[in-house]
């Protein structure tokens, strides 16, 4: 069951409208790496995984649609104000046509999102490593969008979101060792 | 539907300060779904779950509720609908 708290999780500031860089944001709102693909990936995979570690792809799962939360609010903010030429120059254009200022679930270049993005193996092993693998994917996104504005504002939340990945990681890492530890135990009769 | 008058430095204040106790704990809660057996960590994820509520419930009384579904009250005419929503603070 889900619950929603009106409230970010971490604040979004934006000191000025900047619709090209809203249209590079977009990638972490519905790209491959992006956070719906986290959301969605691990709260699927929760349905199988062993009991251990149902609570951490659940909360980490959660955690997820509060930054795709904020990633729209960056983009909302960005592009308010923006008129139909300052889109299209912004190489919006093709999205203003189809959505107005609406936020839709595609990536940078347009590409939308697909559950071809997330697996769910069966196996835990191999659905953490890919959690593993796709936290990282997303920090080093958050990386790259960060070198890509002079925003300061803007920048302070991304940082936010780059720690929360190299974190995600980190729990993910220690769930495969609880796992390990408990095949190893099973093997003692 | 009523809008809120426009939030001045007390919303903020009170609002970074909710945002800040609710990050510890969410890390807390991470840190305890592959550490269940840290007594201390617990310990602070119970102390901060109680001063949450002290500053939650400071915020609702004077900007209406957080959470919608009974899990904050609720004043006349029905606050959850207000604006304003988070991407638009």
């Amino acid at each position: 069951m889900w619950i929603y708290e009106k409230k970010l999780q971490y604040p979004v500031r934006v000191s000025k409208c900047d619709p090209r860089m809203a249209k590079f944001l977009i990638e972490q709102y519905g790209g491959a790496d992006g956070e719906l693909a986290a959301a969605l990936r691990y709260l699927n995979q929760r349905y199988t995984i062993p009991d251990k570690v149902i609570g951490l792809l659940t909360d980490i799962g959660t955690e997820e649609f509060a930054h795709l939360e904020m990633i729209a609010t960056m983009v909302y903010k960005l592009t308010k104000d923006a008129s139909p030429e300052q889109l299209k120059e912004a190489g919006l254009g093709a999205h203003y046509a189809d959505h107005d200022r609406a936020l839709f679930y595609h990536n940078a270049a347009g590409v939308p999102w697909t559950a071809a993005y997330i697996q769910a193996k069966g196996d835990p092993i191999a659905d953490l490593y890919e959690d593993i693998a796709a936290e990282e994917k997303a920090r080093a996104t958050y990386q790259w969008l960060i070198n890509m504005t002079d925003d300061v504002d803007l920048q302070d939340s991304l940082k936010f979101l780059r720690e929360r990945e190299i974190v995600h990681a980190q729990r993910f890492k220690e769930a495969v060792e609880i796992l390990k530890a408990d095949r190893e135990t099973k093997k003692i009769f | 539907m009523e809008n809120q008058a426009p939030l001045g430095e007390h919303y903020y204040r009170l609002l970074q300060q909710l945002q800040e106790i609710d990050f510890v704990l969410v890390e807390l809660n991470l840190y305890l779904d592959t550490h269940p057996d840290d007594l201390n960590a617990l310990k602070q994820y119970n102390d901060f779950a109680l001063k949450r509520q002290e500053v939650s419930c400071e915020f609702e009384k004077h900007y209406g509720p957080l959470m919608h579904f009974g899990h904050s009250y609720s004043a006349y005419p029905f606050q959850w609908v207000n604006t304003p929503w988070p991407w638009q603070v």
